[in-house]
């Protein structure tokens, strides 16, 4: 039984989300009601495990639990839990909750409601891996699932053009900020020596004073300010309103764009402090917060009021963190939490009315109220909140930051001008929320509403009024409630400088609270004289001609048609010049260090030349060479002039100590030269000349010329190279472990089949496993392969025995060929055996001797192909049964079987064991495990290259099948047509 | 046999080089499966040259320096069987690519 500790309690909110999300990914898309109950289920618990985490952090301690991934690379996956990670946790989770309570209304039936929860679940899960990260890049990696997810959520509905673009253009921002944020913290973590959160908050100072400093800042700030929807990213933000209504008012409340706060407030201790900081946090969060302000005002949808709503917010948030006052950090954490509450309320009160009167249009609603009295009751209290009024929270956290503004004692145009900025902030703040209710609650009955407005279902009205609870308990005795929650996470941020401030609605009658009044009265003001012009107005005075959608749109077009310029300029689609360039850059870098160093011949005493192995070398030479010569127009020649080249290395292999070496190599010539020719008549006749005798244009010539330049010099190039490698010394290689702990360890006195089998057996594993999908992929790729029509008929020999078949009595087709390769036949037939028992003997021998499953399996197949290749393909299959899937899949399993065998001795994956075993008669005969591995590659092999060669075989019969006749008796799976 | 087998590897890649620069399929695959001997060679002689020493060790504290170098060896054991791998996939894609097209050259069609 796990014991639950607060470690094992993280590990769990942290899984929950995303547990929840997978099992809700798989339920039927007409599941809304056990989707629903899945999501609110995984929420109510997730949050009850924060809640129950409170206790551990509540005296400022913090908990931690890690797990080493790539420690030699600083990569661990941390999670850590304090005060500000507890509050961001809990408000992601809680507000999750409500907000999937919530969308069980509101989502309508038609839509895939099992896949909107999943996709909300694992939002929420990476919003809590995100603020319990304790790792830098672990942090980054969360984010842009943040970024992902809520992709999937604003186009959750496709089929609307307008969500799609949206969708887009929130990935493109906010995945754009998080590549940057990516490469800020590689170099926080450079700076600081470490990724681990701990040490960079450890680093502080030096991180302040470091060259890379600035460019830290800057790069992590993008990523802060296109997530928080800051100016001049902000533009995203309003376009993601085309995302179902919880979506937004999970994402642009509580989740995704506090995500970027979280980041600003997260690295506050590090990153804050310096002239820098102040200079961008505060211009950025001001001209957010006043323009984001300024354009609410004008807003005629509902959503896209609050949307430019939450953005002036946001920017307040900002401006308050820039201003490098630990008092000031404190008010941006407090109106954080408060800004959640009160615009996730707004937004689902919002979509009560878009779900109740069928339009957001502020100029068609009206007189609301008396329709939906509990709704406009809840909505006028959160605009409230919204809007600053006493004794709701929006208005403690407003005075905080009044009081903020004025203590800036700067004697700068900033600092002197920020009071009067930020009362007219808030003026239009106030105004853009009278507007809001008044338009759509007070006044007379609406006219031409789609639908009879009315109460929305309790349970849709639930969520929103705990959260307008949650408003007024914290705007009226903040002191008992919200308190000990944010001087928690104000301590986990600040430490021991966390100031003395009282969190009181009454704090005498002062400056802040004049401005503050000042506010309400002008905004109310500005309402009553301008608020029916509004209403006329379309699109925003001053800024409206600046769009920011329209710059986004055409940085993007530049983008593209620049890369596509490029695509064209430097690409192409032909495999001469690709390779050309490749070739040449092989040359080249192999020259780089030879240009530096110079090239000069080894010290090493040669191996004498033996006159015999020069003379087969020639002929490898001039067997190469002729291939070359001749594979244009005479392919068999150049095949088998490949095939003699192939033995002259086989020899040199056995001629130089690796006799595993040349048998291995000459099986596979065999095999090699087998599927070319099998391959031969599927090619086109001989091309005619296109230049007969020697009018060849000088444009040819010249690239022949220059393809002879290129090989040559990729030839000498290489031959100098090894030259040079071959005449030094030997350096101390891992060699020299495998020969000596060879018998010792691994029980074999082979040791290059030790090697293969035992030391090295995870890359033979990889190696067969590589084999086995070349051979799957051909088989597949040959299921599809239509032959040219050309090469349909039949070989003209093949016709012409034929011909004389059906021309004399009592002769079948095929008789004249059975009869001239009578002797060849009977000698592969008879070989039959007798080429099993060596395939058996090799694959025996192979741990102490030259031999092993590769070569073993080679000879396998190549036993099984004679007899294809003396009997014809029908005749073998009618009395051989071959299985090459079979073969391949048993062998993978074996191999794998005896790795994992290894476990259930506690010892490593591939471990092998051996023992020497006195057997009756046969003497001492070691036994290895290793040897099972080996049966495992042999079977592989077997089954790999007999599927290749039997696939290719097989076209000859499918092809010259007559449509009419009826199919083939299947004799193996492979032979379906 | 140094400076020979040099040689041999550099006349294997020069053949192979040309043929991959053809513009016939048949000649890719040729011209790849000499450079595979080429490389595979090459490799080889990375662990220098030795006659009649081949890896096959006694049952005590064996010498190394009395071995061919077995790790080479271990290595191009390997790759010969995936070269084969690799010319029995390429020449499928190129019958199959010949059967689509209808022609044998590298890209598909004639061109020019």
């Amino acid at each position: 039984m796990l014991k639950v500790t607060s470690e094992s309690l993280l590990w769990l909110m942290l899984a929950l989300p995303f547990l929840g999300s997978l099992l809700s990914s798989i339920l039927p898309a007409r599941k809304r009601n056990t989707a629903g109950i899945l999501a609110g289920v995984v929420m109510l618990l997730a949050s009850v495990v924060a809640i129950g985490l409170y206790s551990s952090i509540s005296e400022g301690s913090v908990v931690r639990s890690r797990i080493p991934w790539l420690p030699s690379l600083g990569l661990e996956i941390v999670l850590r839990l304090d005060g500000l990670s507890w509050l961001f946790a809990a408000l992601v989770l809680v507000v999750g909750f409500l907000v999937v309570v919530y969308s069980r209304y509101y989502m309508s039936p038609e839509d895939p409601v099992p896949r909107f929860f999943a996709y909300l679940l694992a939002f929420a899960g990476s919003m809590v891996g995100l603020v319990l990260s304790g790792n830098l890049i672990q942090l980054v990696f969360f984010w842009e699932l943040t970024s992902l997810f809520s992709f999937l959520l604003i186009g959750y509905w496709y089929h609307n053009e307008r969500a799609r673009s949206g969708a887009r253009m929130a990935l493109i921002v906010t995945a754009t900020g998080g590549l940057c944020l990516l490469a800020g913290v590689m170099l926080l973590g450079k700076i600081a020596g470490s990724y681990d959160l701990d040490a960079v908050f450890l680093a502080a100072d030096r991180i302040r004073q470091s060259e890379l400093y600035l460019p830290a800042l800057g790069l992590i700030l993008i990523g802060a300010f296109t997530k928080s929807a800051q100016f001049p990213f902000h533009f995203w933000l309003p376009h993601a309103m085309a995302a179902p209504t919880p979506v937004s008012a999970y994402l642009h409340s509580a989740t995704l764009v506090k995500a970027g706060i979280f980041l600003l407030i997260r690295f506050w201790p590090v990153l804050a402090g310096t002239e820098a900081w102040f200079a961008t946090v505060t211009t950025v969060g001001l001209c957010t917060l006043i323009l984001g302000a300024w354009v609410a005002i004008f807003q005629q949808d509902l959503k896209g009021l609050l949307a430019y709503s939450t953005i002036s917010h946001l920017g307040l948030i900002t401006l308050l963190l820039g201003l490098n006052s630990p008092l000031a950090t404190v008010a941006a954490i407090f109106h954080t939490l408060n800004h959640a509450t009160f615009k996730a309320s707004l937004f689902m009160a919002v979509g009560i009315i878009d779900h109740e009167t069928g339009t957001r249009d502020i100029r068609k609603l009206s007189g609301l109220a008396r329709y939906m009295p509990i709704t406009a009751t809840l909505a006028v209290i959160a605009a409230g909140a919204m809007a600053g009024v006493p004794l709701l929270n929006g208005f403690l956290s407003k005075e905080m930051f009044l009081a903020e503004a004025l203590d800036l004692h700067r004697e700068s145009f900033a600092g002197r001008t920020l009071p009067f900025l930020a009362t007219l902030a808030l003026a239009f703040s106030v105004l853009y929320s009278v507007r809001f209710i008044h338009q759509s609650f007070f006044g007379p009955p609406p006219q031409d509403l789609p639908r009879e407005p009315q109460e929305a279902p309790r349970w849709m009205r639930m969520p929103i009024e705990v959260l307008v609870v949650a408003c007024l308990v914290v705007g009226m005795v903040p002191a008992l409630t919200v308190a000990p929650l944010l001087g928690a996470a104000a301590y986990s941020v600040l430490g021991p400088n966390t100031p003395s401030y009282s969190l009181a609605i009454w704090h005498g009658f002062n400056a802040p609270l004049v401005l503050s009044l000042l506010a309400l009265l002008l905004g109310a003001l500005g309402y009553v004289l301008f608020g029916k012009r509004l209403n006329r107005q379309d699109g925003t005075p001053l800024v409206g001609v600046f769009k920011g959608r329209r710059a986004f749109e055409t940085v993007l077009s530049l983008l593209i048609r620049g890369a596509r310029r490029t695509m064209e300029f430097v690409g192409t689609r032909r495999l001469q010049p690709q390779l050309r360039v490749l070739v040449l850059a092989a040359c080249f870098a192999g020259l780089l260090p030879f240009l530096r160093y110079g090239y000069q011949g080894g010290t090493k005493v040669g191996t004498p030349l033996d006159p015999a192995f020069a003379l087969i070398w020639l002929v490898g030479g001039i067997c190469a060479v002729a291939a070359a010569w001749t594979a244009k127009y005479h392919r068999f020649a150049a095949l088998i002039l490949m095939a003699g080249a192939g033995l002259v290395s086989c020899v040199s292999f056995v001629w130089l100590s690796s006799p595993d070496l040349a048998l291995t190599q000459l099986l596979v010539e065999t095999v090699t030269t087998l599927l070319l020719l099998l391959g031969l008549r599927w090619l086109p006749a001989r091309s005619r000349d296109l230049w007969p005798g020697s009018r060849t244009p000088w444009r040819v010539r010249f690239r022949r010329g220059g393809d002879v330049t290129l090989a040559l010099a990729a030839g000498s190039g290489i031959a100098l190279l090894s030259y040079a490698i071959m005449t030094r010394e030997m350096p101390n290689s891992i060699s020299r472990y495998f020969v000596e702990h060879s018998y010792p360890d691994g029980g074999g006195r082979n040791v290059v089949n030790v090697i293969l089998v035992d030391f090295r057996g995870f890359d033979t594993l990889g190696e067969m496993t590589v084999l086995a999908i070349v051979a799957l992929t051909v088989f597949a790729l040959l299921r599809r392969f239509r032959p040219a029509p050309e090469s349909v008929r039949s070989p003209e020999q093949q016709r012409l025995q034929d011909a004389s078949d059906d021309a004399r009595e009592g002769r079948e087709r095929g008789d004249t060929l059975a009869d001239y390769l009578l002797v060849p036949r009977t000698i592969m037939e008879w070989l039959f055996p007798a080429i099993i028992v060596l395939a058996f003997y090799l694959l025996m021998r192979g741990h102490d001797l030259p031999g092993g499953g590769f070569a073993a399996g080679v000879t396998m197949s190549i036993a099984l192909i004679l007899q294809y290749l003396a009997s014809g393909t029908r005749r073998v299959e009618d009395r051989l049964r071959v299985h090459p899937l079979r073969w391949m899949g048993s062998g993978l399993l074996l191999a794998v079987v005896t790795g994992l065998g290894a476990w259930w001795f506690d010892y490593p994956f591939l471990t092998s064991w051996f023992r020497y075993v006195d057997l009756p008669l046969l003497g001492e005969v070691p036994l290895a495990t290793a040897l099972l591995f080996d049966i495992g590659v042999f079977l592989l092999v077997i089954g790999a290259i007999a599927l290749i060669l039997v696939a290719i075989a097989h076209q000859s019969i499918r092809t010259t099948r007559r449509r009419p006749e009826p199919p083939l008796a299947v004799k193996s799976g492979e032979e379906e047509a | 046999m140094e400076a020979v087998l040099a040689l041999g590897i550099g006349v294997f890649t020069a053949a192979g080089v040309w043929l991959i620069l053809r513009p016939r399929t048949f000649q890719v695959i040729i011209g790849l499966s000499l450079i595979s001997y080429a490389v595979n060679l090459f490799i080889y002689a990375a662990g220098r040259l030795k006659v009649d020493a081949p890896p096959l060790v006694g049952t005590v504290n064996p010498d190394p320096a009395l071995f061919d170098d077995p790790l080479p060896q271990a290595l191009v054991l390997t790759a010969i069987v995936i070269s084969f791998a690799m010319t029995a996939l390429l020449l499928v894609v190129l019958l199959a690519s010949r059967g689509l097209t209808g022609t044998d050259h590298v890209d598909g069609d004639e061109g020019e």
